[in-house]
């Protein structure tokens, strides 16, 4: 079932990873950022991370969600608790699926 | 040249910081190998796409509009929207890229995910002149062993994924092992209380603005954070180190 215009629209997808993420250094016409914003930027990688995290932690379907009873706030705690109790991520990772997957798969949260 | 670039013991080092997260984005990558496939995808197509595209994002986003028989231009636009933090984060990088010829820093571009990005600006906060050669080769060896530790975890867990797919339940929610790797990592970049606030602006603006389509509420959160970092911060005051600590 594979077609040749699929096959095209996923070469297409992969130059656009290209492109995106080279935007800005694709010209080798030479400027500067100013100041402020360079400076700005270095706010931008925590940032990032937490725009990607926190919907996926706190919301279902779009909605911020209603209820306490979620496994994933119970596994976000304990990652994060793990994080400052003893450092690592791996760690972190395992920690917060230690909770998450019974409360999700036995409880049903 | 190449090999030079493998020795160096930054590179290891690259290698060594992506290594424990690799677990997480691995399961995260599994997850979206097996959506490809229950999509209806067919195997070869979702092959492809696990191994060239590299971006789980916008294959998530794509893969219905695939199915759905949208026009070309709308999926790779669709992408590239969904993408976009992928831009701010060139803007970043580019002093550090500059001294590359043209197809060097695409590579290095295509390779660079969020986490690379996240690692490489924590290791190397400030870019080197383009004549200290030693402190060049050390940085991309770092995003070299960084990016290799990466892409072979994501997409050797993808094509697991794309493999096991029927064996594998979604409503496990192995995914969710991908938010728990980047928790760790924000939490190792909360280094300063502005980076705090950073982190806080950029998620409650990231849930604010969440009906706004393509993933753009992402970018509004970005530049939100960004700005009430920049007015908060004390005039006069000198760039902020990043990774000094942590």
């Amino acid at each position: 079932m594979t077609d040749g215009w699929t096959v095209m629209t996923i070469f297409g997808l992969a130059i656009v990873t290209v492109i995106t993420r080279s935007f800005f250094f694709i010209s080798s016409k030479p400027w500067t950022l100013p100041a402020w914003a360079q400076r700005g930027l270095h706010y931008a990688p925590i940032a990032a991370l937490s725009a990607v995290i926190i919907p996926e932690i706190v919301m279902t379907q779009g909605q911020l969600i209603a209820t306490w009873q979620d496994a994933r706030l119970f596994a976000a705690l304990a990652g994060v608790g793990w994080f400052f109790w003893r450092r690592g991520v791996l760690g972190t990772i395992i920690a917060g699926m230690a909770v998450y997957l019974p409360l999700h798969i036995g409880l049903g949260w | 040249m190449t090999a030079a670039l493998l020795l160096h013991p930054e590179f290891r080092q690259g290698v060594r910081d992506m290594a424990p997260v690799a677990a997480g984005t691995a399961a995260w990558g599994l997850m979206t190998g097996v959506a490809m496939v229950k999509s209806g995808m067919s195997l070869f197509e979702a092959v492809l796409m696990g191994v060239i595209v590299f971006a789980g994002s916008s294959q998530l986003a794509a893969t219905p509009l695939i199915l759905a028989s949208a026009p070309m231009w709308v999926i790779l636009a669709t992408a590239f929207c969904v993408n976009l933090r992928f831009a701010v984060f060139s803007a970043h990088l580019r002093p550090y890229f500059m001294h590359q010829p043209l197809w060097r820093r695409l590579v290095s571009g295509y390779f660079t995910a969020d986490l690379t990005y996240v690692m490489f600006t924590h290791r190397h906060p400030l870019p080197v002149s383009p004549d200290d050669i030693a402190s060049l080769r050390a940085q991309e060896a770092y995003l070299a062993g960084n990016c290799v530790m990466g892409w072979f975890s994501w997409v050797g867990a993808s094509l697991l994924g794309i493999a096991l797919a029927n064996a594998i339940p979604m409503h496990w929610g192995l995914g969710f092992a991908g938010i728990l790797a980047l928790l760790g990592i924000l939490c190792s970049l909360a280094s300063s209380r502005l980076r705090v606030v950073s982190a806080g602006v950029a998620g409650a603006a990231a849930v604010a603005a969440f009906a706004l389509p393509l993933k753009l509420n992402i970018l509004v959160a970005i530049a939100a954070a960004v700005a009430v970092c920049l007015v908060l911060e004390k005039p006069g005051m000198p760039p902020p180190k990043a990774g000094s600590a942590a």
